[in-house]
C-alpha cells in the first residue's frame, strides 16, 4: 500500500477534507487520464481526435453514474444496516421488467398495461418495493448469510420466471396451444420471455432533446454542437444522458441516503448492523425499521436497474445474472462500505479502473507495442495473437503472452477483480474510504449551546 | 420468602406450566402497589432437559437497589433474559407497573421504561460513543423514516437532536467519559465499556435498569467510581436490579438481596438475614461471606 498512500499523501488536504472537492477531483483525473490515452489511441490509429475521445468518455460517464447509483442503493442495505442482500440483479430485473409491462401497449406482443412512462416507472417503484418487503417478512427473521442465500435464491427464481415461456406473452393468440399470455384478473401482460421486452425508454435524452428524427430547439443546438466537433447524435445523446444519470441521480441518491443515514433512524439502522438486540434493548422496533429499509433500498435498486439496463431500449433476462450483483458488492467494498462518499468513489474507481480500465490499457498497450514493433522490425509487424493459452504459453515469447493478454483482456479482468477484492479485503477491508466517521445525526455532536466541545477532528456529513 | 403470592411452587408437577389463572395475574397487578415496579412470579425457564429457572418469584421495590446472586449456573442472567424478553419464559409471569409483560419483545419492554444491560459489554463499536448515547432514548420523532428524509418535517426533528446532545453530553459528563466522546466506542477499554453501557441504559430513561455483571472485568478504581454512580442514580430516584456473583459487593451496597441457586430462589431479605441465612451458606459452602 506504499505506493497508494504515498500517492494519498500528495492529494491537497483541501480536497481530502470536502467530500464533493474529493469526488470532482476523482472524476477529474479519471477523464483527464481516459481522455489522454483516448488522444493517444486516436493519434495512433489515425482517428479523429474529439469523437474519439467524446465516445469514451460518454460510455465512461454512464457507467460510472450507474454504478455509483446501485452503490449507494446496496449502501443503505449493506453498509447502514449490514443486510446481506446478493440479490441486487433480481430487484433491477422487478424494476426495469415492471416499468416495461406497464408501459407495454395492450395490443403488442407481449402484450402491457399501456400506461404512460411516469406512470408506469412510478408503478415500477411501488412493485420493486413491494417485492422486497415480501422478501424481506419471512428473510428478515433469519440470521445475515441465510438472508443473502434467501436473496440470491430470489434474485435467481425472478431471473428464470421472466426467462420462462409460460409467462412470456409472444403468443397473443387464445386458440393456440403454446397461448401464453399472462391473465391477472382480465388484465393481459408477458413477460417476453428468453427474446426479452422492449423497454420504454429507448432514448432517455429524447426527453430533452425531442424525437431523433424531428428535435427541438434544444436538441438542434446541441446536436448542431455535435455536428462542429465531428461528434455524431447518439454519442450527443448517450452524453447528456449520462451527464444527467452523474448530475441529477447521483447526487439526488446521495442526498437522500446522507439525509437517511444522518439521522435518528439511520442511527438506528448502524445499530442493526452492530449488534441488534442492543437495538431491541433500547426500545428500538428493529424488525420494522428492516422490513421499510429494505423496502426503500429495494425500490433504489429498481430505480437503478429501470435508468441502467431500461435505457437502452430493450432487455432480457439473461442481463440480470447474479455477476451484476458482485459486481456491484465489489464497487461497494473499494469504496468503502458504509460510506456515501465511498460508495460514489467506489461506483467510479470500479467503472473506470476495474470494469472499464483494463480494456483501456489493454487497447493503450496494444497500439504502443504495435508503434513499437514497426519501429524496430519494420512495417507489417504486429503483437502475435495465439488462439488459445496453450499456444500462448508453450511458445515461450514474452510478446505472445502480450499479444494474448491483450487480446482476453475482456475475461482476464475478471481475476484482476478477484485479486482486488483479496487484497482490499486483506488489507484494507473497511475500503477506501470506509475509515471516515459519517455521524448519524441531523445536528453536529461535537458541538454545544454555551460551552465548546473537546473536538479532535471528526468529521461530519452535514 | 415473603413473596410467595400466586401459589406455591411445590403446587405443580415438573412438566405443567404453572397454573396462575389470568385472574390471579389481574389481581396481582391491582395489588402490585406503586412501590413495586418489578414483580417476577413463578417464572420457569427450560433449556432441553435442563431447567435453568425454576419457579423464581421475587419483588424489585420502587427507588431501591436489589441485587441478584448465585453461583455460576444459578440462572440469574437467564432470569434477566427472560425478564427482558430475549428468552421466552416456559412459564410464570413477569409484571412490570402493574401490566404483564411476559412474552413481550425486547423493543417493547424497553420502550415501557424496564433497561437492561448485558454481562459482556455489547458495544456498537462502529459507533461513536455520542452516536450510542444518541441512539438510546424513547420518543424519538426522526425514527420515523418519512420524518427524517422529508425537507419541511426536518426542522422538529433536529430542534429534538439538539435536546438529545444536551442530554447526552451532560450524561458523558455525569459519567466522566466526555474525553471519548468522539471515539468509537470498538476502541475502549472494557472498563470504559462499562461505563458506556450504563450511561446508554440511562439515556433511555427508564424506571428500572437491570444491571447484569456491571463490575465484571472491571478494575476497583472504576468499580468504585461506578458504585458511586449507581448510588448517586439511586437517589435520584432510579431502581436498580444488579445480577452479581460477588457476594461481598452485592452485601455491601444492596438493601434486598435475592439468592438463587440451581434455578431456584434459596433466599431473599436484607443483607443481615441472607448473611446468617442456612440455606445460603450451604450454597455458598467454603466461601466465606
Amino acid at each position: 500500500m506504499s505506493v497508494g498512500q504515498r500517492l494519498w499523501r500528495a492529494v491537497p488536504s483541501s480536497i481530502k477534507e470536502d467530500d464533493k472537492r474529493l469526488i470532482i477531483a476523482l472524476l477529474a483525473g479519471t477523464y483527464l487520464l481516459y481522455a489522454v490515452s483516448q488522444v493517444y489511441l486516436a493519434l495512433m490509429n489515425n482517428a479523429d481526435v474529439f469523437p474519439a475521445v467524446a465516445n469514451s468518455l460518454q460510455n465512461l460517464t454512464f457507467l460510472i453514474a450507474v454504478y455509483a447509483i446501485m452503490a449507494l442503493a446496496l449502501n443503505l442495505h449493506w453498509g447502514y444496516t449490514g443486510l446481506f442482500n446478493i440479490g441486487i440483479a433480481g430487484f433491477m430485473a422487478v424494476g426495469v421488467y415492471s416499468m416495461s409491462i406497464l408501459a407495454a401497449p395492450p395490443g403488442g406482443s407481449p402484450p402491457g398495461f399501456g400506461l404512460p412512462v411516469p406512470i408506469a416507472l412510478i408503478g415500477a417503484l411501488v412493485i420493486t418495493a413491494i417485492v422486497g418487503g415480501i422478501a424481506a417478512l419471512p428473510a428478515l427473521q433469519l440470521e445475515a448469510d441465510y438472508l443473502a442465500i434467501v436473496t440470491v435464491g430470489l434474485s435467481e427464481i425472478i431471473r428464470l420466471v421472466l426467462n420462462a415461456d409460460y409467462f412470456s406473452g409472444t403468443v397473443t393468440d387464445p386458440q393456440s396451444n403454446s397461448y401464453n399470455v399472462v391473465n391477472l384478473f382480465g388484465f393481459k401482460f408477458g413477460t417476453g420471455g428468453g427474446q426479452g421486452i422492449n423497454t420504454p425508454t429507448s432514448s432517455p435524452a429524447s426527453y430533452l432533446y425531442g424525437p431523433s428524427g424531428d428535435p427541438n430547439a434544444i436538441g438542434e443546438l446541441a446536436y448542431g454542437i455535435g455536428v462542429s466537433l465531428g461528434v455524431n447524435n447518439s454519442v450527443v445523446n448517450g452524453f447528456t444522458y449520462g451527464m444527467f444519470l452523474l448530475l441529477f441521480v447521483v447526487t439526488a441518491y446521495y442526498v437522500l441516503l446522507v439525509r437517511i443515514g444522518n439521522s435518528p433512524f439511520g442511527r438506528v439502522l448502524k445499530a442493526i448492523r452492530e449488534d441488534e438486540l442492543v437495538a431491541q434493548s433500547l426500545g428500538k422496533d428493529t424488525r420494522w425499521v428492516k422490513i421499510k429499509v429494505f423496502m426503500v433500498g429495494c425500490a433504489l435498486m429498481g430505480l437503478g436497474g429501470i435508468l441502467w439496463q431500461g435505457s437502452f431500449g430493450f432487455v432480457n433476462p439473461n442481463t440480470f445474472r447474479p455477476i451484476v450483483t458482485f459486481y456491484i458488492f465489489t464497487a461497494l467494498i473499494v469504496g468503502g462500505s458504509g460510506s456515501n462518499t465511498g460508495s460514489v468513489v467506489g461506483g467510479a474507481v470500479f467503472a473506470a479502473f476495474l470494469f472499464e480500465g483494463p480494456r483501456q490499457l489493454a487497447r493503450v498497450v496494444e497500439a504502443a507495442m504495435g508503434g513499437l514493433l514497426i519501429t524496430v522490425s519494420g512495417p507489417g509487424a504486429s503483437l502475435p495473437s495465439p488462439n488459445n493459452f496453450y499456444v500462448a504459453f508453450s511458445t515461450l515469447d514474452p510478446l505472445g503472452w502480450l499479444g494474448y493478454t491483450i487480446g482476453n483482456i475482456s475475461s482476464l479482468r475478471f481475476i484482476l477483480l478477484g485479486v482486488v477484492l483479496v487484497y482490499m479485503m486483506q488489507n484494507r477491508s473497511e475500503g477506501l474510504l470506509g475509515h471516515r466517521k459519517e455521524i448519524a445525526a441531523s445536528v453536529d455532536l461535537s458541538e454545544r449551546k454555551g460551552n465548546v466541545a473537546p473536538t479532535d477532528g471528526g468529521e461530519t456529513n452535514e | 420468602m415473603n413473596t410467595d403470592t400466586a401459589g406455591s411452587p411445590e403446587a405443580k408437577g415438573p412438566d405443567e406450566l404453572p397454573d396462575i389463572e389470568d385472574s390471579d395475574v389481574e389481581k396481582a397487578a391491582q395489588e402490585t402497589p406503586r412501590g413495586l415496579p418489578l414483580r417476577v412470579l413463578n417464572l420457569e425457564k427450560r433449556f432441553g432437559g435442563i431447567t435453568a429457572v425454576d419457579g423464581v418469584s421475587f419483588e424489585v421495590e420502587e427507588g431501591s437497589l436489589t441485587g441478584l446472586i448465585g453461583p455460576n449456573g444459578a440462572g440469574k442472567s437467564t432470569t434477566f433474559n427472560c425478564i427482558t424478553g430475549v428468552h421466552e419464559a416456559d412459564g410464570g409471569r413477569v409484571l412490570f407497573k402493574g401490566d404483564d409483560i411476559t412474552g413481550r419483545k425486547p423493543y417493547e419492554i424497553a420502550d415501557r421504561g424496564l433497561v437492561r444491560t448485558f454481562q459482556i459489554a455489547r458495544e456498537l463499536e462502529e459507533m461513536t460513543v455520542l452516536e450510542n448515547l444518541m441512539l438510546a432514548p424513547r420518543g424519538q420523532i426522526g425514527e420515523k423514516l418519512y420524518r427524517s428524509v422529508t425537507p419541511g418535517l426536518r426542522g422538529e426533528v433536529i430542534e429534538q437532536e439538539t435536546e438529545i446532545r444536551e442530554e447526552v453530553w451532560e450524561t458523558l459528563e455525569f459519567f466522566e467519559i466526555d474525553h471519548l466522546a468522539e471515539e468509537y466506542a470498538g476502541n475502549l477499554s472494557g472498563g470504559q465499556r462499562k461505563l458506556l453501557e450504563l450511561a446508554r441504559a440511562l439515556m433511555v430513561d427508564p424506571d428500572v435498569l437491570l444491571l447484569d455483571e456491571p463490575f465484571a472485568g472491571v478494575n476497583p478504581s472504576l468499580e468504585a467510581k461506578l458504585l458511586e454512580q449507581i448510588h448517586t442514580l439511586r437517589e435520584e430516584g432510579y431502581t436498580f436490579l444488579l445480577v452479581e456473583h460477588d457476594i461481598d459487593l452485592i452485601m455491601e451496597n444492596c438493601e434486598h438481596i435475592i439468592v438463587m441457586h440451581q434455578g431456584k430462589l434459596l433466599a431473599e431479605g436484607p443483607p443481615e438475614e441472607i448473611r446468617n441465612n442456612d440455606r445460603v451458606i450451604d450454597a455458598y459452602l467454603g466461601e466465606d461471606i
